[in-house]
């Protein structure tokens, strides 16, 4: 069946965008706008969910099927979707405090199930919504209104937590690469199974400039490390050691993102903590696994068309029973 | 029957009840068990014990004092014997009775001995050495395998005390049980029917007929979890809708996910999430894309699910939430039953969030009542909290089958077209907004947890708009038709019990011996707690006094006094244990007299 040709404007919701001016969610809006006709998906089998905080109000732009669930919960409630449904593109817009903090146990969940979903999520190191907290990814010392003092807390490495998760797609992009941002949704969308994808994304209120290190253009082209699968890794060697290492003084390592094993997309991933240096940037991997109730789905819906009132009759009657006449 | 949590009392008094049921006598069974795994052996925590109340004529309550005792071992006589009637016959397995389980069992004699039994009837049944006897010479049989199988032992002793069919029960084993196991079973529980009849220890047989005053039908016994299953089916069926049913272990509701889990015969998926939040919002997900979403709980998953039943109310999408309550705040007493969640599911969300609530009334009605949360849910567009309890979930009795042709009918109604842009939050006569799933064309839409505009959807903040839709939520719920409240007995009998959830049998079993005795007392259960029938408060209002007994210390009393400003007196009882009928009648005495 040829799909009928999609535009860009197909997948703008009549919904104002209301972010602060300059936010990195516009940017990202525009990319995946821009991205999905390629996908030949008609809009009304696209599902959005999300979270609560600037990135939940994403499923509302999106003119596909959507919801803005509650903090946190995006992945469950996509988790259920997909069991009732195989029939859909689901992706879930999620932040650094709805994934990591108080979602933080339905990521790793729908991640070791291998959930088919594609799940985005906007780091900007901060809490914007509520108005400038500090969150898990935010660094050691930070400064905000509930760390006067600086942060207290190691941040977590959201991609060393996917692939601890048992992830079988995880990668990292930025919100205004306008060519790399989709290459990521393509290698994720064409993914079957979970895929997490980390995109850096600038808070120019509470965190501007968290990324200028990747975003800005002269320094972006020093610190950006390209992954591409079967190409050697600028900047990346592997040393005497054995060790993954940022420099030159050691072997070219070449990217396999489909290694089973995840211990070489894990020390990629270590490569840098902190956006401010040299970092990875791609599809760190990307491998096959059972996708969770695949199998299930042909069986369970035979068995419902089956399902009769004479089946139904048959199952309550079913063990011992007697008649009274 | 009573006895170690290893011991297989649950097991023994499961069969003796479907060899009961299948005889045709009226029934109600009442287990309970440590909630210990496995407590101490031999220790009076872990005794596990299995009540079972049969008649002829019309069962209502597992009973309150037993007529006979199966103590398999010290402790077991220990936790039960203040339990019995005055004159009630004990079986006891007297191998079980060493000096070192006495002792354990906290006694500083034997009790076979020293006269606490005195006015108790007691047969000494070497139990454990009979069946070892009866079992020796089978092939591959160890003397564990023989120890295992005292249990029906002491099986076939009550059922042929009370004439039960042995069929049933052998037929169950050799179902149940291969090889060497299968034998030593069959041969205990043969020898234990033997014993009984052969043995002059025994020297009575007790008959009870078939009950013949019974609804003509095709029968089954069933617990509440097993009913509640099969309702939840049968709704997925009618509706034709896929169930998508999503929980997390808790005791007493876990049973619900095993039974369900079993069925992908009738395409039910069944998802173990990762906690109490994702089970609630994995049947949500499952509802915005045109499942019959299910989550169950209990009364600590219910805090949890809270906030996910709130977004429900919001969307306004089907979802059923089966609460099986259990005893007190926090951990509480998770083997023990009460009835404690009724104003937090009445009022326990933030804002105003109002849904329907239902209750169980007994272990058969869970189907019907299972059956209608779901109607509810997916008529109105609305999450249904029913409230269950480990008393309804656990206890069983016979049930008549229903012709699935019979039941009412379940539309989903899905909205498929549009004329013109699809309006999500538009409403028809039930006030129920339209259920359009992704992958109806030209239908694509957002909702969210978000206040929603009137008729659009469009998230408003507006002050009117919020008044309106709070309005129309409300609105909606109490619009719901529910059948009035029947009164059992006379209408102007000088008191009125009213009662709700699993109390029914009690409260109906205690006015029966009240009015048998000449007390004018009238009852009535309330199987919809929101909204109430619309004759309630008139009909409480025609009683001079109405009496509320509820396993709590007065919800349902509370909720009723702020309704209809009626005057209603409550009896609390929070002991973990089910109102007794004897309770009730006396409360019901003090009150006429």
């Amino acid at each position: 069946m040829a799909a009928p040709e999609l535009t860009k404007a197909d997948f703008q919701s009549d919904q104002e965008t209301r972010w602060c001016p300059g936010c990195g969610d516009y940017a990202v809006l525009a990319a995946v706008q821009a991205f999905f006709p390629e996908l030949g998906i008609p809009p009304e089998r696209i599902m959005f969910v999300s979270g609560i905080g600037c990135a939940g109000r994403f499923a509302y732009y999106m003119d596909t099927y959507g919801m803005h669930g509650i903090h946190g919960r995006g992945p469950a409630l996509a988790t259920g979707l997909a069991a009732a449904r195989d029939d859909l593109s689901i992706w879930v817009v999620t932040g650094d405090g709805d994934a990591l903090s108080i979602g933080g146990n339905h990521l790793i969940h729908a991640l070791r199930r291998n959930v088919p979903v594609k799940i985005l999520l906007f780091n900007n190191q901060i809490y914007g919504l509520t108005k400038g907290q500090a969150s898990p990814t935010s660094e050691r010392g930070k400064v905000t209104k509930s760390t006067p003092f600086g942060s207290i807390d190691a941040p977590f490495n959201p991609l060393s937590l996917a692939l601890g998760a048992e992830a079988t797609f995880v990668a990292r992009t930025i919100d205004t690469d306008k060519q790399h941002l989709p290459a990521v949704l393509r290698a994720a969308a064409a993914h079957d199974g979970a895929a997490f994808v980390e995109i850096y994304q600038n808070c120019p209120v509470f965190n501007d400039g968290a990324f200028d290190a990747l975003r800005d253009k002269r320094r972006g082209a020093i610190n950006r490390i390209y992954l591409e699968h079967g190409a050697p890794i600028r900047g990346v060697v592997r040393a005497a050691d054995g060790t993954l290492r940022l420099g030159d003084d050691g072997e070219p390592v070449v990217h396999d993102a489909h290694r089973e094993d995840p211990s070489f997309a894990f020390a990629l991933s270590r490569l840098s903590s902190t956006p401010d240096g040299p970092t990875p940037i791609g599809v760190f991997r990307d491998v096959q696994r059972a996708v969770s109730g695949r199998d299930l789905f042909a069986e369970l819906q035979a068995a419902r068309a089956g399902a009769t009132d004479a089946s139904l009759d048959a199952l309550m009657r079913s063990g011992d029973t007697w008649t009274v006449s | 029957m009573a006895g170690d949590s290893g011991d297989g009392m649950q097991l023994a008094g499961s069969r003796f009840t479907d060899a009961t049921a299948v005889f045709g006598n009226d029934l109600a069974t009442l287990p309970d068990f440590p909630a210990e795994i496995r407590a101490p052996a031999g220790t009076v925590a872990g005794v596990s014990a299995f009540q079972i109340h049969f008649a002829s004529r019309d069962i209502l309550t597992p009973g309150d004092a037993p007529d006979v005792l199966v103590a398999m071992n010290p402790a077991a006589l220990k936790a039960n014997v203040a339990l019995l009637r005055r004159g009630a016959t004990i079986l006891v397995n007297e191998d079980a009775f060493s000096v070192r389980a006495i002792q354990k069992a906290g006694y500083q004699q034997s009790p076979l001995e020293d006269g606490t039994l005195d006015g108790f009837t007691v047969k000494r049944v070497p139990m454990s050495s009979l069946t070892t006897r009866a079992v020796e010479g089978l092939d591959g049989v160890s003397s564990r395998d023989a120890q295992k199988a005292k249990n029906l032992f002491a099986l076939g002793v009550l059922s042929w005390l009370y004439d039960r069919p042995t069929d049933v029960t052998e037929r169950w084993i050799r179902g149940r049980f291969k090889g060497p196991v299968g034998a030593a079973n069959l041969a205990a529980f043969r020898a234990g029917w033997s014993f009984g009849e052969t043995s002059e220890l025994i020297d009575v047989q007790v008959k009870v007929d078939p009950n013949t005053d019974v609804a003509p039908g095709t029968y089954r016994n069933v617990n509440g979890t097993e009913a509640t299953a099969l309702g939840l089916i049968a709704a997925s069926v009618k509706s034709g809708l896929p169930l998508v049913f999503g929980a997390y272990p808790i005791t007493p509701a876990s049973d619900l996910l095993h039974a369900l889990a079993r069925r992908h015969d009738m395409g039910v998926r069944t998802i173990q999430a990762e906690d109490e939040i994702a089970a609630a919002s994995m049947a949500v997900g499952a509802a915005f894309g045109g499942a019959l979403g299910v989550t169950c709980t209990s009364g600590p998953g219910l805090d949890l699910k809270t906030e996910t039943i709130g977004l429900a109310v919001m969307l306004e999408l089907p979802l059923v939430v089966i609460d099986v309550q259990r005893a007190g705040p926090s951990t509480g007493m998770p083997t023990k039953t009460e009835q404690s969640d009724l104003l937090q599911a009445l009022y326990g969300r933030h804002g105003e969030s109002p849904l329907p609530v239902l209750a169980a009334s007994s272990p058969g009605q869970c189907f019907e009542a299972v059956y209608e949360a779901a109607r509810i849910a997916i008529t109105y567009r609305t999450p249904v909290i029913l409230l269950s309890d480990l008393f309804v979930a656990n206890s069983s009795e016979p049930w008549r089958i229903p012709d699935a042709a019979s039941l009412p009918p379940i539309d989903p109604r899905l909205r498929t077209t549009t004329s013109g842009p699809f309006l999500p939050y538009t409403r028809d006569d039930n006030l129920a907004r339209p259920w359009a799933v992704p992958g109806t064309p030209g239908l694509a839409h957002r909702i969210g947890g978000l206040e929603k505009a009137d008729r659009t959807g469009a998230i408003s903040y507006d002050g009117k708009n919020h008044a309106r839709m709070t309005k129309l939520r409300g609105d909606k719920v109490d619009g719901i038709e529910v059948p009035d409240l029947e009164i059992h007995g006379e209408a102007d009998a000088d008191l009125l019990v009213l009662g709700w959830g699993s109390s029914y049998g009690t409260i109906r079993a205690g006015a029966r011996r009240v009015r048998e005795g000449g007390g004018r007392v009238a009852t009535a259960h309330l199987r919809h707690l929101r909204p109430m029938p619309a004759n309630t408060g008139a009909l409480l209002r025609t009683f001079e006094r109405v009496l509320v007994p509820e396993m709590n210390s007065g919800q349902l009393a509370h909720e009723l006094r702020a309704r209809y400003l009626v005057n209603v007196e409550s009896y609390g009882k929070v002991e973990g244990q089910p109102l007794l009928p004897s309770e009730l009648e006396q409360e019901i005495w003090q009150r006429l007299s």
